[in-house]
C-alpha cells in the first residue's frame, strides 16, 4: 500500500481531507479503505452546490461486497465532484489519495480541519485495526 | 464510512489446510460460515474473469463431506431428499437436491454422488454443516444406514473454460482418457500429481465447466501448487459469489432456508414428485403446489448505476418483494438480483436502493452461461 501523504486530515471512518493552496477542501477514501472495500464498482457523488456536514454522510462508494456511504470530514458547499469516477470507480482502488478524489467542499468553518487527525494518527489507527 | 468490512481476528475460526498458502499469495480473509476463507487475491473481479475466460481454482475444504454406507442406503437417500436418487443410474453419478424438513422447509441444498450399490457420499454446505449432520444421522437410524464426516478431506473446485484440460495434464497418462470422457454431473477416482489419490467430479458452481476435486488433505498443497504452475489462477468467495449469481445458482441462507418452499426458490426442477416415494417434506410441497404459491423467485437487472444488494425492497403491483442475492455482475458490467416477490403479474418493477425508487428490469435467468452473457440479458 501507498504511503500516507503528510498533507492530509482523516476522519477515523477513513475519509481524507485536503486544504488546497485556494481554500477548498478536497475529500476521498484512503488507501487503506479501498483495500479493504475491494474493486469499487459505483461512487453516488454528491451534488454540486449541495451542503455538507462535517460527519454527516455526503457521497456512497459501492464495492462488488458493500455499498459505503462516505462521510464529509467539513462542513460547507460542494463546489466540484470528480466526474471521472462515473465512468471509472476503480481510480479510487488505483490512486485514493490523488486521481481517486471524490467531491471539493468550500469550508464554511476553517477549524473543523483542526479536529481531524493528522497523518501520523491516523497511520497509528489504521496499524492497531490491523491486529 | 459505515459498514466497513472487518478482518477476521477470531481465533476461533477453523482453517483449511491451504489456509497459510491464502495467506502467503496475499489473499484478504473474511469469516464465512465460521472458516477463515479468502475472498479474494487482491482484485475480486480480475479473478472472476479469469474463471470465465481461462481457469481458476477456489478452495473449497469449508464444505462437509459425509459418506454414507448400508445396503439400505439408497432406500433412506429415497426418504431424506426431495430430489430422487433413482436418478442414479450409473456409478459415480451426481444429482443436485434439497433436504427439506416436515414443513418442507429446506435445511440444505447438497449434492448426492452414488458411488457404491451400498455407498453414496453427500457434500453439503459449511455454515450448515451441525444441523445436517445431526438431521441426517437422526433420520438415518431407521434404514441402519452408517453416516460418516470425512474432514480428513480437503476440496479444490477448478472452473472455467480451460480447467478441464489443466487438470488432466496433471493426472497419471493412464487416468486422462477416462477423466476426459467424464459426462456432466459425475465422478471418478484418478491419480493426481506424485500418484496422490483424487476424487474427480465434474461439478461446479460457478456456470462454467470443470473438477471440483476431493483430495486427502496432505495432498492439497501440492496440488493447490501444481495447479498454479499449470496455470491455474487463484480466486477467492468473493468472485465464487459473483459467477454463481451471474450463473443462476441459489445460495443456501440467501435465497432459501428452513421458512421457505423448494417452489418459491425456483428450485421446483429439484423436487421429484415420482410414485409410491415418501420424503420427507413431500405432503406439504404438493399441498402448496394445489394450492399454489404466494411467492416466487424472479431475476432482475438493473440498467443503470448501482448496485442491488441483499435485503432491499422490491416494489410491484402485487405488494413488496425483497432482493435475496444481488450484485454488480463482473461479466455483465451491471447489477443483476434474485428476488421474490408476490406471484402474478408485477407491472413496472422498482427497487429502493436508499429511499430512491429505481426501476429494474425481469429476465429469465441464468443471466451468463459458458462466458457470454445469455440473451435478453
Amino acid at each position: 500500500m501507498s504511503e500516507i501523504p503528510g498533507d492530509l486530515k482523516f476522519l477515523k471512518s477513513h475519509e481524507w481531507a485536503r486544504a488546497e493552496d485556494d481554500g477548498l477542501v478536497r475529500v476521498g477514501i484512503s488507501d487503506h479503505a479501498q483495500d479493504q472495500l475491494g474493486d469499487l464498482v459505483y461512487v453516488e457523488l454528491p451534488e454540486i452546490g449541495s451542503a455538507v456536514k462535517a460527519g454527516v454522510g455526503a457521497a456512497v462508494v459501492e464495492s462488488v461486497k458493500a455499498a459505503s456511504d462516505i462521510y464529509s470530514p467539513v462542513s460547507g458547499e460542494v463546489v466540484a465532484v470528480n466526474e471521472l469516477l462515473n465512468d471509472k470507480p476503480e481510480t479510487i482502488n488505483e490512486d485514493a489519495f490523488g486521481e481517486g478524489w471524490i467531491f471539493l467542499v468550500r469550508p464554511s468553518d476553517r477549524a473543523e480541519l483542526d479536529e481531524l487527525l493528522d497523518a501520523n494518527e491516523y497511520g497509528e489507527l489504521v496499524e492497531n485495526e490491523d491486529h | 464510512m459505515r459498514d466497513f468490512p472487518r478482518q477476521a481476528t477470531s481465533a476461533m475460526t477453523e482453517k483449511t489446510v491451504l489456509n497459510a498458502t491464502h495467506r502467503a499469495l496475499g489473499a484478504r480473509m473474511v469469516d464465512f460460515g465460521g472458516w477463515d476463507m479468502p475472498i479474494n487475491y487482491g482484485s475480486q473481479i480480475e479473478e472472476h474473469h479469469a474463471v470465465r475466460r481461462d481457469a481458476g481454482m477456489f478452495d473449497v475444504s469449508h464444505m462437509t463431506v459425509i459418506d454414507l454406507h448400508g445396503a439400505r442406503t439408497r432406500d433412506f437417500l429415497r426418504h431424506l431428499l426431495a430430489n430422487s436418487v433413482d436418478k442414479l443410474k450409473a456409478h459415480g453419478k451426481a444429482l443436485y437436491s434439497c433436504m427439506l424438513n416436515g414443513q418442507g422447509g429446506v435445511i440444505d441444498d447438497l449434492i448426492v454422488y452414488f458411488l457404491g450399490d451400498e455407498f453414496y457420499r453427500l457434500v453439503v454446505n459449511a455454515a450448515t454443516r451441525a444441523k445436517d449432520l445431526a438431521w441426517i444421522e437422526q433420520q438415518a437410524k431407521a434404514f441402519d444406514v452408517q453416516v460418516k464426516e470425512r474432514p480428513e478431506f480437503a476440496m479444490i473446485a477448478v472452473q472455467g473454460p480451460n480447467a478441464r484440460a489443466k487438470v488432466l495434464g496433471l493426472l497419471h497418462e493412464v487416468d486422462r482418457p477416462r477423466i476426459e470422457k467424464l459426462g456432466k454431473f459425475a465422478a471418478a477416482a484418478a491419480q493426481g500429481p506424485h500418484g496422490m489419490p483424487l476424487f474427480v467430479a465434474r461439478t461446479g458452481y460457478t456456470g462454467e465447466d470443470g473438477f471440483e476435486i476431493i483430495v486427502p488433505a496432505e495432498h492439497a498443497v501440492a496440488l493447490w501448487e501444481a495447479l498454479a504452475a499449470a496455470g491455474v489462477k487463484p480466486a477467492g468467495l468473493g468472485a465464487r459469489d459473483t459467477l454463481r449469481l451471474e450463473a443462476g445458482m441459489n445460495l443456501y441462507g440467501q435465497d432459501m432456508d428452513e421458512g421457505v418452499s423448494p417452489w418459491e426458490a425456483n428450485l421446483g426442477w429439484t423436487i421429484a414428485l415420482d410414485e409410491g416415494r415418501d420424503f420427507v417434506g413431500r405432503k406439504v410441497l404438493e399441498a402448496q403446489k394445489a394450492a399454489g404459491v404466494k411467492r416466487v423467485m424472479v431475476g432482475l437487472v438493473l440498467d443503470e448505476k448501482g448496485v442491488l444488494r441483499h435485503g432491499q425492497k422490491v416494489l410491484t403491483a402485487n405488494g413488496d418483494g425483497e432482493i435475496l442475492s444481488g450484485s454488480f455482475a463482473p461479466t455483465l458490467d451491471k447489477a443483476v438480483a434474485f428476488a421474490r416477490i408476490p406471484v402474478g403479474e408485477p407491472g413496472a418493477i422498482r427497487v429502493d436502493i436508499r429511499g430512491r425508487e429505481v426501476p429494474v428490469r425481469l429476465v429469465k435467468y441464468p443471466f451468463v452461461r459458458d462466458g457470454k452473457p445469455c440473451e435478453g440479458i
